[in-house]
């Protein structure tokens, strides 16, 4: 595939991240504070992202499977997701983060077990559209082009 | 780079080398600010740390109240050491940390004579206009609304710039008791940012690798998963999202997205 072409689909696909809501304003931030001398930062934050998820949605299906639910030890784990997935971008993340919350305040098991499951849904989702964005920015930088700065025009 | 521990920042001590017995002074920047962030999340810590270096700060970051006191110096009862204390321009806190929440971290701060006149900023995900008002109330310079962005830290960077001139005297606004070369001591003006000397650049080739991220672990004490996380920070339990934001201290309103 052409440069042209690669540097136009990862825009396409870019934009259609925002279009659908699974990233916001604040994954443009981030890549404000990549330049030369960072030139990794994006994906280095949201791998970090990643293990940090990871961690925490494991120990979040421990907690909810115990017979005895502690909230106390649930929630802190929904908001630390919650602030972390806000903290990249991952907008429909933090917003199923936001509907656990309420949940876990009602210590309502059932509601709590469903929002695990959503939030599982979105983060696989941002998962995997990322990866698939930095697959294609990196094939860019390999075949010697630029990433091209996003386009807000929409 | 690390000095001691993983922490890199400038202590008094360096400052004292400066014209002594007739040597050369090394290199010193008395006009770089130095920025103390504490956020217990990781990516929270990488972003801020970014954010800060971007506008031409010297980062140091830590993931507990307990850590940024005892860099401080002021985690114990005896007198503190001068040379051992941390010269720190602002500091910038989340407010939800297990352990030790930024507010009780503030009116440590607040409460010490060496610290009490060092900027502190607040940065919350939640807009509680009460827990705004009693941070401000507490002496807290400014409240950031997270997820933190570009924009908030030039305009707390644009403030601090006004309190450090560039002039010959290398004045700047001190802390009360701290260890100085500088002899003349200022009365602190108001921080008004003054754009003449601003010293905002975007360029953060300061040859740190990339992604290197200063970081201090905390001791166990402030380790996630404690049993009585809720318990010891009553104004972190869910709150409903109230809608005004409150126009923040210190310069202008902040942009909206």
């Amino acid at each position: 595939m052409e440069l042209v072409q690669m540097q136009k689909s990862l825009q396409d696909y870019t934009k259609s991240l925002f279009l659908e809501g699974v990233l916001d304003s604040q994954f443009l931030q981030l890549q404000q504070l990549q330049d030369e001398s960072n030139p990794d930062f994006v994906s280095q934050v949201v791998t970090l992202f990643f293990q940090d998820s990871d961690r925490i949605l494991n120990d979040l299906s421990l907690s909810l499977d115990q017979q005895v639910v502690d909230f106390k030890k649930v929630d802190p784990h929904v908001h630390q997701l919650k602030g972390s997935s806000s903290s990249i971008g991952a907008q429909r993340v933090k917003n199923a983060c936001v509907v656990f919350r309420t949940f876990c305040e009602q210590q309502n098991v059932e509601g709590c077990h469903r929002c695990l499951q959503q939030v599982k849904q979105e983060y696989y989702l941002v998962k995997n559209r990322l990866e698939t964005l930095f697959k294609l920015e990196q094939q860019i930088v390999a075949s010697g082009g630029v990433i091209p700065a996003m386009e807000l025009g929409f | 780079m690390a000095s001691d521990g993983g922490v890199s920042c400038l202590r008094s001590s360096e400052m004292l080398n400066v014209g002594i017995g007739g040597m050369e002074p090394p290199p010193l920047d008395l006009d770089e600010v130095h920025v103390l962030a504490v956020d217990d999340s990781l990516v929270d810590r990488i972003v801020i740390e970014r954010l800060l270096r971007i506008t031409s700060c010297k980062v140091t970051a830590v993931d507990s109240g307990w850590r940024a006191l005892e860099l401080l110096g002021l985690d114990n009862e005896k007198a503190s050491v001068e040379l051992q204390r941390l010269k720190v321009d602002m500091i910038i806190t989340d407010y939800c940390m297990p352990g030790m929440t930024g507010y009780e971290l503030l009116k440590k701060i607040k409460e010490s004579s060496s610290f009490r006149q060092v900027p502190v900023v607040i940065m919350s995900s939640e807009n509680v206009l009460t827990r705004i008002d009693m941070c401000l109330e507490e002496g807290a310079e400014d409240f950031l609304l997270k997820p933190v962005k570009l924009a908030d830290v030039k305009r707390l960077r644009n403030c601090l710039s006004g309190d450090v001139k560039l002039s010959n005297g290398n004045k700047r606004k001190l802390p009360e008791d701290s260890v100085t070369v500088v002899q003349a001591s200022l009365p602190p003006p108001p921080p008004t940012p003054q754009p003449s000397l601003m010293t905002l650049s975007t360029d953060s080739s300061d040859s740190s690798p990339p992604l290197s991220p200063v970081e201090v672990f905390s001791s166990p004490l402030s380790s996630l998963g404690d049993d009585d996380v809720l318990t010891s920070s009553p104004e972190c339990s869910p709150t409903p999202e109230e809608s005004p934001i409150r126009r923040q201290k210190m310069g202008s309103p902040g942009l909206d997205q």
